[in-house]
């Protein structure tokens, strides 16, 4: 009996693991195929997919023989001479002279072509056609042959992006645009929190489920009556519609919600008779949350920031409706999505500018991370 | 300095009564202990003295003066709390001078008060370490250290050893006896379920019961003159042996009759309209004795025996609900089913009458 219930449990964890690790691979290998893609030539993501990039692939290709006039007089035969190989190819495998068997010979032997003569592709791409008799004007001829491709990677696609008109500038844009856009919302949210989970006034539990109703507003809603908001506020102050102020407190706006709700959950869970000491020790509410919560709160505040830092920094909807178009406005998005042009689907664009925008987001989460700690509460009160 | 005076303190919760008119004396330095069973009202009674419940009505004063809308900062008291409540992300120094710091107080005066109450608790080496770095006795110090520091003149305790080992307890126990000897002019109260503690550090003892004072006064009164049965049976470990009884003489011929068991004389003060009826006979089971005798008051088998070395503790089923508890000096090589007769001296007797209120013992 227990020696079955054993074996059962091995396979069991097997399976576990082989699922985690299928759920990983799906995951991830999205992710691998961009990258890759990224690293590849425009032809050659126009002609193969990223997975046979990565070994060394067989492919056939299709050369022309060089034209009849260069042929030239050896030991009495006349030869044309030339490579077929162009820049990607390193080595011909098989060749052939009919479309219909283009591997007919191997690399290094010699086929005879159907109107007389001979061919030889050697491996290195070089070849030779050898007749008795001149070639004619018009025998310039299709070879086919079979090569293997090494994998090959360029920068090209990089160099372009990065150094294309605004990149650096709109870099900074977006940087301007999202940085403030995580810290005003920390800020207002951890008050708001504090108040909401430890200060006792009268319609606290209405504006807390006002902030949770909030929540599932979706943002595209209330987009053009705030943008409508903004020009009769612009207009009224004689200021423009469209300025960093603008986008900064419309993220702030969108965020709070999310804040509000993330934080008071945590800032909750605090131990009650920490504040309470804290009183005793004649601490008021500003002191207590400055010195007391809010130390205690950095994994909630790190967690929100990453989500909202990187929120905004791929948001491309709300920076084009609030901010403009200028070199001094644009977003890193808006500028990428202007480097696509018009038919969208040059995918060594797309796949670059994706990795490109990456890097920020993973610098903040990299440096974030080792705040999200556990255990920040260790040896406060019996328990922890 | 630290005189207390609580006068008719009440406290609801919503429509429920937990504190139901506390009347309190308190002198300065005194160190009174709250005791009583889970839900007594001991923790509330604490934290309204401290300002950290709203007192709903009644009135708490400190030297004369009125506090009830003062906040706990201003009261000049100190609170240890039963899950030391330290702040995790400081260290013991900070913990200790987080109060001073708040109220701006120079730096050489926050380091000579931290330094001098690590000094009387032996936490001079832990200055620097962080709580989690703590053992759990060394944290509970450190809460009381940061309590000295505000150099209160009123001590809170909140059950602070209940979550220490029992050896831990024990040293701790000494260590809050040694403190108050030392602090003697800071008057310290105390909240424990536990009645141990109680009688080892209090100078008075308040017994409560659902919000209710049932008695106040010193260890040893409460223990030989409880004023009711709930005192009695609260005071002592293993608690007090009671049977109902009926009420036969009356004064110098006071008798009573146990039930199932022969009439026993004692020597209380039993007014005469009591005669004839029902009430409660009480004796501690210390108090008991093995006898073959004739003056044996309960007779039974011995259900279980308990030898503890310094003591055994015999079970004695005397056809009452409960077993007869008797507590026996020394190892006692008495075992299960010995048929055993009890008796005790006729001043340890008990005897309450049908509402539980005791009747004055003579010679107690």
């Amino acid at each position: 009996m227990a020696r079955v219930r054993r074996r059962k449990g091995r396979w069991g964890q097997y399976f576990v693991h082989a699922s985690v690790v299928l759920i990983v691979l799906i995951w991830t290998i999205p992710t691998i195929g961009i990258l890759v893609t990224s690293f590849r030539h425009k032809d050659a993501i126009a002609v193969s997919g990223w997975w046979t990039a990565l070994t060394t692939s067989q492919q056939n290709f299709i050369a022309h023989s060089a034209d009849p006039s260069t042929q030239v007089q050896e030991n009495g035969k006349y030869v044309i001479k030339g490579n077929v190989l162009t820049a990607n190819e390193s080595g011909v495998v098989a060749f052939g002279t009919k479309i219909m068997k283009p591997k007919e010979f191997k690399a290094g032997e010699t086929a005879p072509l159907p109107d007389g003569g001979s061919l030889t592709i050697n491996r290195d791409g070089s070849y030779q056609m050898v007749s008795d008799t001149s070639f004619a004007a018009d025998s310039s001829r299709r070879l086919y042959y079979t090569a293997s491709q090494p994998p090959t990677f360029t920068l090209v696609n990089y160099s372009h992006v990065l150094t294309a008109a605004g990149v650096g500038q709109s870099f900074i844009n977006s940087l301007t645009v999202a940085v403030p856009a995580t810290v005003i919302p920390i800020l207002i949210a951890a008050y708001a929190a504090y108040a909401l989970s430890w200060m006792r006034f009268p319609g606290r539990g209405l504006l807390l489920a006002v902030v949770v109703g909030l929540l599932v507003v979706p943002l595209q809603m209330s987009l053009i009556p705030l943008l409508k908001l903004y020009n009769n506020v612009g207009e009224f102050f004689g200021v423009p519609a469209k300025t960093y102020l603008g986008i900064w407190l419309a993220h702030t706006g969108f965020g709070l919600p999310l804040a509000i709700y993330l934080l008071r959950n945590y800032i909750g869970t605090l131990p009650n008779e920490i504040m309470e000491s804290a009183r005793v020790d004649g601490a008021t509410d500003f002191e207590i949350f400055v010195r007391i919560v809010l130390p205690l709160s950095v994994p909630a505040l790190a967690s929100f920031a990453i989500f909202q830092f990187l929120w905004v920094w791929n948001d491309l909807l709300v920076a084009i409706v609030f901010l403009g178009q200028q070199d001094n406005q644009l977003v890193l998005t808006g500028r990428l999505r202007a480097l696509l042009g018009s038919r969208g689907g040059d995918w060594e664009i797309l796949t670059t500018s994706a990795f490109v925008s990456i890097v920020v987001p993973l610098i903040v989460f990299f440096s974030l991370q080792r705040y999200l700690v556990r255990g920040l509460l260790a040896g406060s009160v019996k328990g922890g | 300095m630290g005189e207390l005076r609580l006068r008719d303190v009440k406290k609801s919760f919503g429509h429920v009564e937990v504190i139901k008119g506390v009347d309190l004396d308190i002198k300065s330095g005194e160190f009174v202990v709250f005791v009583g069973p889970s839900g007594c009202g001991k923790s509330t009674l604490l934290r309204m003295v401290a300002g950290l419940e709203e007192i709903t009505s009644g009135t708490v004063e400190f030297d004369g003066e009125e506090v009830n809308d003062l906040p706990p900062a201003l009261r000049g008291i100190a609170m240890v709390f039963q899950s030391y409540a330290l702040y995790p992300h400081m260290t013991v120094y900070n913990n200790m001078a987080f109060g001073m710091k708040l109220a701006k107080e120079p730096k050489d005066k926050i380091d000579a008060a931290v330094r001098q109450a690590a000094e009387i608790l032996q936490l001079t080496p832990y200055l620097d370490r962080l709580p989690k770095q703590l053992s759990g006795g060394q944290r509970q110090r450190v809460a009381i250290g940061r309590a000295i520091v505000r150099n209160p003149r009123v001590f809170l305790f909140d059950e602070p050893l209940s979550n220490l080992d029992a050896a831990l307890r024990v040293s701790m126990r000494i260590e809050i006896a040694k403190l108050h000897e030392r602090l003697a002019s800071v008057t310290m109260i105390y909240v424990t379920h536990d009645q141990v503690e109680a009688m080892t550090l209090a100078d008075r003892i308040v017994v409560l019961n659902f919000g209710v004072v049932e008695q106040v006064g010193s260890p040893m009164e409460l223990y030989d003159r409880p004023r009711n049965l709930f005192v009695a049976r609260f005071i002592g470990s293993p608690a007090m042996n009671v049977v109902p009884c009926t009420i036969e003489g009356v004064d110098g011929e006071a008798r009573v009759k146990p039930e199932k068991h022969a009439s026993v004389k004692v020597e209380a003060t039993i007014p005469a309209s009591a005669v004839g009826g029902k009430g409660t006979f009480g004796v501690r089971p210390e108090d008991l004795n093995l006898t073959d005798g004739d003056d044996a008051i309960f007779r039974g088998r011995v259900d279980v025996s308990e030898h503890l070395g310094e003591l055994t503790l015999l079970y004695v089923d005397c056809g009452y609900e409960e077993p007869i508890i008797a507590k026996l000096e020394g190892n006692v090589p008495i075992k299960r089913h010995a048929e055993v007769g009890l008796t005790a001296p006729v001043a340890a007797v008990h005897v309450f009458d049908d509402k539980g209120r005791a009747f004055a013992r003579r010679g107690a």
